[in-house]
């Protein structure tokens, strides 16, 4: 067996000393597309962003290997430059700097890191023009402030577009679908196809089957109070948006007593 | 952001520290009737500047040193001030032009050439002009400088293109000379002798600063500059700028200053005034780098400057700061909204780290008839620096149809420095508009992780936020000096994130 490009043994997280990922385990191999579900609050942002690395969110105990190495251990940049990008639910504004300004920093980061010269400017904007067509990003947008006055269809365009740039290795996108009308959600879904590759993982969170019509997952998790609770194939996202969450919220409490909170 | 990593971010010297072994020539420490006298006298004024100096220096010892300033420090011993120190002139310089070698190696280590064919890395000094944005090939941006060492100017470059457009651009000591009719008219026209405590005392014993004169309907082909270089202990830096735009004219002028690293506390006290006849434009513009003290708020330079421009019919002053220096800064570049229709502009960015502190902002007097003015000013703080807004829009009786508008925002980096707001608002006209905009902000741990999973370091990222800041300000600067501070405010905030 290869190693896998993500692995996850028995995480336990908490934000300010309340414990939300209570022993969480996954793997992702390199060319899989992994989609997690679950309701509000279950810990699906939690466990994005402590991938990435955010310091408000403590991991208490288990592990996390990246590429064979310890996840944890490195900072954010470090594990963004070595190919671990994350779309946010939430994506934020940064007033003044624009745009492409930022991306072409971002980029020049990650080719330093990678022993590449840095990208001249016209190649630069070549490049950012045609990711930002292939995402129907408007090329006005690219000059205006990251964000600032975007529509939350803009923004999560926006953040498909960065991803673009950056071709990633592990692509983790938090419910990069909602907000979107159904037109972007197919182009979104295309550009995040458009870099599947047998070199490449994804972890698509998400609440909606529709995403998973488009970028089709080989495997559904269902993430309930701070454990993975559930897996499968493609499917099981069918189930789910078909009976919702209860029926496995009986099974849980059916199989072992006591260990769900009602 | 955990304390360790701040701790852990390179913690940035200040570039420009060192001392030039030049042999000066000082006068006695002190300032009475015969210090000025001596002044005078060196710098061969005509009787006029004499008298005006001497009434100054009487006039000051009536008055009280300001106390409502937000920073304090401890009490100025003025009679330990060195009032004039220069460079003593080597024999051997076989013309008047010639500079010693010495002076001209401390300005090119400052990154100010004083060759004419060189293009100067800008006025900041030092920062590696190749990554400068570059102008379009062909087009070498020129820049004509005035350079001021301690008390007097060395040199000044392009005087003779300039003058084939009828523009006068010299040492004020030169002025005084050779275009007295000028200077008598118009040198403490803006700012009176009796203005206040430090302005005062620098028409008593001014040494040296820039003159300029831009004649009727020209344009002046250049951007003017002038850099100041303390470099003496134990001196005061007293300079005067006067810059007259005759009808229709238009000057672009820069300054930018350093000083060398000591532990004893330096004065400089300046004062700048802008004339602007009808339809004319100034845009005065400062990149401010005086030595700033140590991380224990030990030394540093008192930065206490009186900056004003009167603006007559239809003409338009814009005073533009990035303010990165000093022990103390203390200044409110002013515009006197004279002439109907007059356009006044202030916009700021100040940073304060470590012990520093800034008591800036703006006066704007409407006086004309729908005149105008806009303010933005930009604050940042870090460490224990302490800064305040104060600015004051005055609206007289008689202008009718004066607009402001007022924004002020400021940027706290971590929890122990601090921003303070003072807008003064004036109106006696009825029909005047007056807005004002404020807001504090924190730059959140969510923005720098956004960034830094983009791939940018945390001090990166901290500085691609603080340029965004301050934006809308760098961008009234002129293109490569805007880059310059850009780096210098990067520079500044290494170190200075907590
Ligand atoms: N920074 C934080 N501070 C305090 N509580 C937090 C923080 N981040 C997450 N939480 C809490 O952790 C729990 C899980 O939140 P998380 O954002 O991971 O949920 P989610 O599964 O992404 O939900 P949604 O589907 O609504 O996006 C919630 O109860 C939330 O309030
Ligand atoms: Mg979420």
């Amino acid at each position: 067996m290869p190693t896998p490009l993500l692995e996850i043994k028995d995480l336990h997280v908490s934000v300010e000393g309340t414990e939300i990922l209570h022993g969480l385990s996954l793997s992702v191999n390199a060319g899989e597309v992994h989609a997690i579900m679950g309701p509000n609050g279950s810990g699906k942002s939690t466990l994005t962003k402590v991938l990435a690395g955010h310091e408000a969110y403590q991991v208490t105990s288990g592990s996390a290997r990246y590429k064979g190495k310890d996840l944890l251990a490195l900072e954010p940049e470090i594990r963004a430059r070595e190919g671990l990008f994350l779309a946010f639910q939430y994506p934020l504004e940064i007033p003044g700097v624009s745009n492409t300004y930022f991306l072409r920093a971002a980029l020049n980061a990650h080719r330093k890191h990678r022993g590449q010269p840095e990208m001249d400017a016209a190649k630069f904007l070549e490049v950012l023009k045609e990711k930002a067509k292939q995402v129907d990003v408007d090329p006005a947008l690219l000059n205006r402030p990251i964000n600032e006055g975007f529509s939350g269809g803009e923004k999560k365009r926006n953040e498909i577009l960065q991803m673009l740039m950056l071709e990633p290795t592990l692509g983790l996108l938090d419910e990069t679908d909602s907000g979107l009308d159904i037109d972007a959600l197919k182009i979104v879904a295309h550009g995040v196809n458009s870099l599947r590759s047998k070199e490449r993982g994804f972890v698509v969170v998400t609440h909606y089957q529709r995403l998973l019509d488009y970028i089709v997952p080989d495997y559904v998790h269902v993430l309930f109070q701070g454990r993975i609770v559930k897996s499968g194939k493609k499917e099981l996202a069918l189930e789910l948006e078909k009976k919702g969450y209860g029926w496995i919220e009986e099974e849980l409490a059916a199989a072992n007593p006591g260990s769900v909170k009602v | 952001m955990p304390d360790k990593d701040l701790q852990a971010l390179t913690e940035q010297e200040y570039k420009y520290g060192f001392v030039s072994d030049i042999e000066m020539e000082s006068i006695p420490a002190g300032v009475n009737e015969d210090i000025v006298k001596l002044i005078s006298r060196k710098k061969g004024e005509p009787e006029f500047m004499l008298e005006w100096r001497l009434r100054a220096l009487r006039h000051w010892r009536t008055m009280r040193e300001p106390t409502w300033q937000k920073p304090h420090y401890p009490a100025i011993d003025y009679q330990s001030i060195i009032y004039y120190s220069a460079p003593k002139p080597k024999k051997e310089l076989s013309s008047l032009d010639e500079i010693d070698p010495e002076l001209r190696a401390t300005f090119e280590k400052l990154g100010i050439s004083l060759d004419e064919q060189k293009r100067i890395a800008g006025v900041t000094g030092g920062l590696d002009s190749a990554t400068a944005a570059s102008p379009a090939p062909g087009v070498t941006p020129r820049v004509a400088i005035d350079a001021v060492f301690d008390s007097v100017s060395v040199k000044t470059t392009f005087q003779e293109t300039l003058k084939e457009q009828g523009i006068i651009f010299c040492s004020m000591s030169e002025a005084i000379r050779n275009h007295p009719e000028l200077v008598q008219k118009y040198l403490g026209s803006v700012v009176p002798f009796t203005d206040n405590y430090f302005a005062t005392l620098n028409c008593a014993v001014f040494s040296d600063g820039s003159f300029c004169y831009i004649p009727k309907g020209v344009r002046c082909p250049m951007e003017l500059s002038t850099y100041f270089r303390i470099n003496t202990a134990g001196t005061g830096q007293f300079e005067r700028t006067l810059i007259i735009a005759d009808e229709g004219a238009y000057v672009s002028y820069l300054e930018g200053c350093t000083a060398p690293q000591r532990d004893e506390n330096q004065l400089h006290a300046a004062v700048v005034e802008l004339v602007a006849l009808d339809n004319a434009t100034i845009k005065y513009s400062t990149v401010q780098n005086w030595y700033p003290g140590d991380k224990e708020g030990k030394g540093g330079i008192y930065n206490f400057v009186t900056k004003r421009g009167i603006a007559h019919k239809n003409a338009r002053i814009s005073w533009t700061q990035v303010e990165t220096g000093s022990a103390i800064t203390w200044k409110y570049p002013s515009c006197v909204l004279k002439g109907d229709n007059s356009v006044g502009e202030f916009y700021s960015v100040a940073m304060t780290r470590d012990y520093q502190m800034a008591d800036t902002g703006t006066k704007m007097i409407h006086l004309g008839k729908n005149t105008k003015s806009t303010i933005v000013s930009k604050g940042i703080s870090a460490g224990k620096g302490d800064q305040s807004y104060r600015g004051l829009v005055k609206i007289t009786k008689a202008a009718s149809g004066a607009r402001n508008f007022s924004q002020c925002d400021s940027l706290l980096l971590g929890d122990k420095c601090g921003a303070h707001t003072f807008p003064y608002i004036e109106s006696q006209n009825k029909s005047a508009v007056v807005e004002h905009e404020a807001s504090t902000s924190k730059i959140s741990d969510d923005q720098i992780f956004f960034l830094r999973q983009r791939g940018l370091s945390e001090e990166d990222a901290v500085n691609l936020i603080v340029n965004g800041f301050c934006k809308q300000v760098l961008s009234e600067l002129p293109m490569e000096f805007a880059v310059e501070a850009q780096k210098l405010l990067g520079l500044k905030l290494e170190g200075a994130v907590g």
